[in-house]
């Protein structure tokens, strides 16, 4: 049962929220760093002789960084790609007069630079996202299901939602963490293949393997364990954040109340187009709920909590 | 000549050095919070410009279309003179409109004389079936939606900049500063009344 919070409440306390964890996560991953470079340089010394382990080990920290600047600078072109994957096509204003002119306007009272371009995807499933790092280069994406079933004011809630989450820069928050997600994982395997599959070249060098292996169980297990967490627990609060956003621009949330009702009541959320990696775009989440219960492992917030906290700001 | 260490660092030196550390950490520390709110409070307030300027844009294409509303009705409806002469003046008081709350005022007359045009063309069926009327009043209605959008987002800004430096402690820095209170895009009571619209 939530309880009466207007709408601008609802974001400041959505805000300070995530900062807190934000720097929570920050201090958190420096720590996995600081630990691993800890043992890396502790055992530098011992393996002068052994050239491909030193020469890991000295390399460590550039390695690292020239992962990031390489993931950043491919996720920057990977915002198109999930148009393609779930076949949107742009449409034109004569096509979605309607859909433009809302778009439109709601940019305006989100106070974007530019408006988002208008998408569309061909399929009978309740369900809308928005793409884009900038928020001058965005983009809003909707069915055609969604656009014939919901009444006006209900794909304005719709669309406030997805244009709030261009707003708050969610996507690049959210790609952000991915990509640190992407940087544990790759330094994870590099240091399981050592663990396991390397062999030194002197003869004690194998106790290297104790270093390597602690380091397996830092990046390969700890830090995304608790990084996935992480991720989740921004997704849900970004969720939350965006309907509160959405409904500051409209000034309506019963509008999207209403359509997050008829979305529940859908047989259909739109599972063929949608897989685990881009689950949390959506404005809901696109499997099956059948065995499908909201926790710390699900991207969105129960849409029962989300609709009783609109119906009361 | 042995110096004694006791006689060099006395206890009130290190009490001294001590108080010093403190009073440097606080002024440091007040300091940093003067240039974040500082830069905090510019961007506020160039937000809250931005946005009025959006109202403006969105004002001034609504203006630019009613000399050809006036144009198309006037040759249909002749008994509306009145009504069009009402839209005239009130489109000229809000080019003349400088201060926010004079283009409140003028928008809200400009708003309410064009929406009592268009309840009335419904009585002129040959003005109602004419494209380029329809055209006009399908821009003036969206434009009208964008102004509405306009203002929220205005208001939007402006109510959380005088909320910024309303609050304790910004409200000491914000006088010193020199950052003054903005004005929501709304006629005031007394305007309200004064506003009238004839048929």
């Amino acid at each position: 049962m939530a309880k009466m919070r207007n709408m601008f409440d609802e974001i400041a306390s959505n805000k300070r929220q995530s900062m807190i964890v934000l720097i929570m996560f920050f201090v958190f991953s420096s720590l996995v760093f600081a630990i691993a470079t800890l043992l890396i340089v502790s055992i530098r010394s011992r393996f002068d002789t052994d050239k491909t382990i030193s020469s890991f080990l000295f390399f460590y920290p550039f390695v690292v960084f020239a992962i990031v600047c390489y993931l950043i600078y491919f996720l920057t072109k990977g915002d198109k790609m999930i148009l393609q994957m779930t076949g949107a096509k742009e449409v034109s204003r004569n096509h979605y007069p309607h859909l433009f002119h809302s778009v439109e306007g709601l940019s305006i009272a989100a106070g974007l630079k530019s408006t988002p371009k208008c998408y569309v995807i061909e399929d009978s499933a309740l369900n809308a996202f928005a793409t884009g790092f900038k928020p001058e280069k965005s983009y809003v994406v909707v069915t055609t299901g969604l656009i014939k079933k919901l009444s006006r004011q209900e794909i304005e809630g719709v669309l406030a939602h997805e244009l709030a989450h261009i707003k708050n820069q969610d996507i690049k928050l959210m790609l952000y963490i991915a990509g640190l997600l992407g940087v544990f994982t790759l330094l994870g395997t590099m240091c399981y293949y050592m663990t396991f599959f390397s062999r030194s070249s002197s003869k004690d060098g194998d106790q290297y393997k104790i270093v390597t292996f602690i380091l397996w169980i830092l990046f390969a297990l700890i830090a995304p364990f608790f990084t996935m967490l992480f991720k989740l627990y921004m997704s849900r609060k970004r969720e939350y954040l965006a309907d509160a956003t959405g409904a500051m621009f409209t000034r309506y949330p019963k509008g999207l109340a209403s359509a997050l009702e008829k979305i529940k009541n859908d047989p259909d959320p739109l599972v063929d187009k949608a897989n685990k990696a881009t689950a949390h775009l959506f404005i809901s989440t696109p499997f099956r709920k059948k065995k499908f219960f909201a926790n710390a492992f699900s991207t969105h917030p129960p849409i029962d909590e989300r609709i009783d906290r609109l119906n009361h700001m | 000549m042995f110096i004694n260490i006791k006689e060099i660092i006395r206890f009130g030196d290190i009490m001294d050095l001590g108080i010093g550390a403190i009073i440097g950490i606080v002024a440091v520390v007040i300091f940093l919070f003067i240039i974040i709110l500082y830069n905090g409070l510019i961007r506020l307030r160039n937000q809250v410009k931005n946005s009025l300027a959006q109202i403006d844009v969105q004002l001034k294409r609504r203006s630019d279309l009613i000399p050809n509303l006036v144009n198309t009705v006037k040759g249909y409806a002749k008994h509306e003179k009145e009504l069009l002469e009402n839209i005239t003046k009130a489109r000229s008081s809000m080019m003349h409109a400088k201060t926010v709350s004079q283009k409140a005022k003028s928008n809200d007359a400009l708003s309410g004389a064009l929406k009592s045009l268009f309840a009335v063309s419904e009585n002129y069926p040959d003005l109602k079936s004419n494209t380029n009327f329809l055209q006009l009043q399908e821009e003036i209605t969206g434009t009208e939606n964008k102004i509405s959008y306009a203002r929220q987002h205005y208001n939007d800004m402006v109510m959380m900049f005088n909320t910024k430096i309303q609050t304790f402690p910004n409200s000491i820095f914000a006088n010193i500063l020199s950052f003054k209170e903005e004005e929501s895009f709304e006629a005031t009571e007394q305007e309200r009344k004064n506003v009238k619209v004839e048929f």
